[in-house]
């Protein structure tokens, strides 16, 4: 596990871009909205996840609506289309309950742009699909389960 | 980045802009192994993606390992018109990156 995380880190490094984002979001973490958040990523359970990402895991059951298959055959691929009719969206979060590190996805959405994301994630085993929208700086949430028949996380 | 990694379709219908994209990527997990000599397959996957429409910043995603190879991207907007530029950034845990423009039809 530490080896991993070691050649994760290296891996980081080299990316001189990517590794000035990270210590500029470590340094002023408020500052910094759309930097990769290091800590939300490698929560491994989906509140944990949702506070790093948030800073609150206060969640309101909302009008945030998942389309994804009811059994999907191929976890490796999973489509996930997410739309919500709420006003002044910030982000769409999206995270696969079972997986190692739930979050998959954080979308940051500029004032023009519509409630909807679509894209495809990885799935180890059956879980819930949790959507998160952040609006007014309020978090609402949606959630779909989704059956694997082959986890898409192994080789 | 010599081959083109992105592939961006923008379409505006009733004031509406939905752009889809589609990246040539690995997205390696970091967690499977190498079948012929057991060693792990190092972590290669996109961090963050951004999405700009004539030069202002519509979306920006922040990726994990948890997205699948040959990330599908799509979103809509309001305010684009047929000719406008959509253009799709990328940039991954190893530093690499590619961006790509398109025109709204």
């Amino acid at each position: 596990m530490s080896m991993k995380r070691r050649t994760f880190l290296q891996g980081t490094m080299a990316g001189s871009v990517v590794a000035i984002a990270t210590s500029a979001g470590l340094l002023s973490p408020r500052a910094v909205l759309a930097a990769w958040s290091e800590k939300a990523f490698e929560a491994e359970n989906t509140p944990g996840a949702i506070s790093a990402l948030f800073g609150s895991d206060a969640t309101n059951d909302g009008d945030v609506q998942i389309k994804a298959p009811d059994i999907a055959e191929n976890g490796a691929v999973v489509p996930i289309t997410i739309t919500s009719g709420i006003k002044n969206i910030e982000a769409i979060a999206i995270f696969v309950d079972k997986n190692p590190r739930p979050l998959a996805a954080n979308f940051v959405l500029g004032g023009a742009t519509d409630g909807y994301v679509s894209t495809r994630v990885k799935m180890g085993k059956t879980s819930k699909l949790i959507a998160i929208v952040k609006a007014g700086g309020k978090l609402h949430s949606g959630s779909k389960e989704v059956k694997v028949t082959i986890g898409g996380c192994g080789g | 980045m010599a081959k083109k990694s992105i592939r961006i379709r923008a379409k505006v219908e009733g004031g509406v802009t939905e752009v889809k994209a589609l990246i040539s990527h690995e997205m390696e997990t970091g967690l499977r192994k190498d079948k012929k000599t057991g060693e792990k397959i190092p972590a290669h996957f996109i961090k963050e993606v951004t999405c700009e429409h004539n030069g202002k910043k519509v979306l920006g995603a922040e990726w994990s390992v948890a997205i699948s190879k040959n990330p599908y991207l799509a979103f809509k907007f309001s305010g684009g018109k047929a000719g406008d530029d959509v253009k799709v950034s990328w940039v991954d845990n190893t530093g690499e990156s590619d961006s790509e423009s398109s025109k709204i039809s």
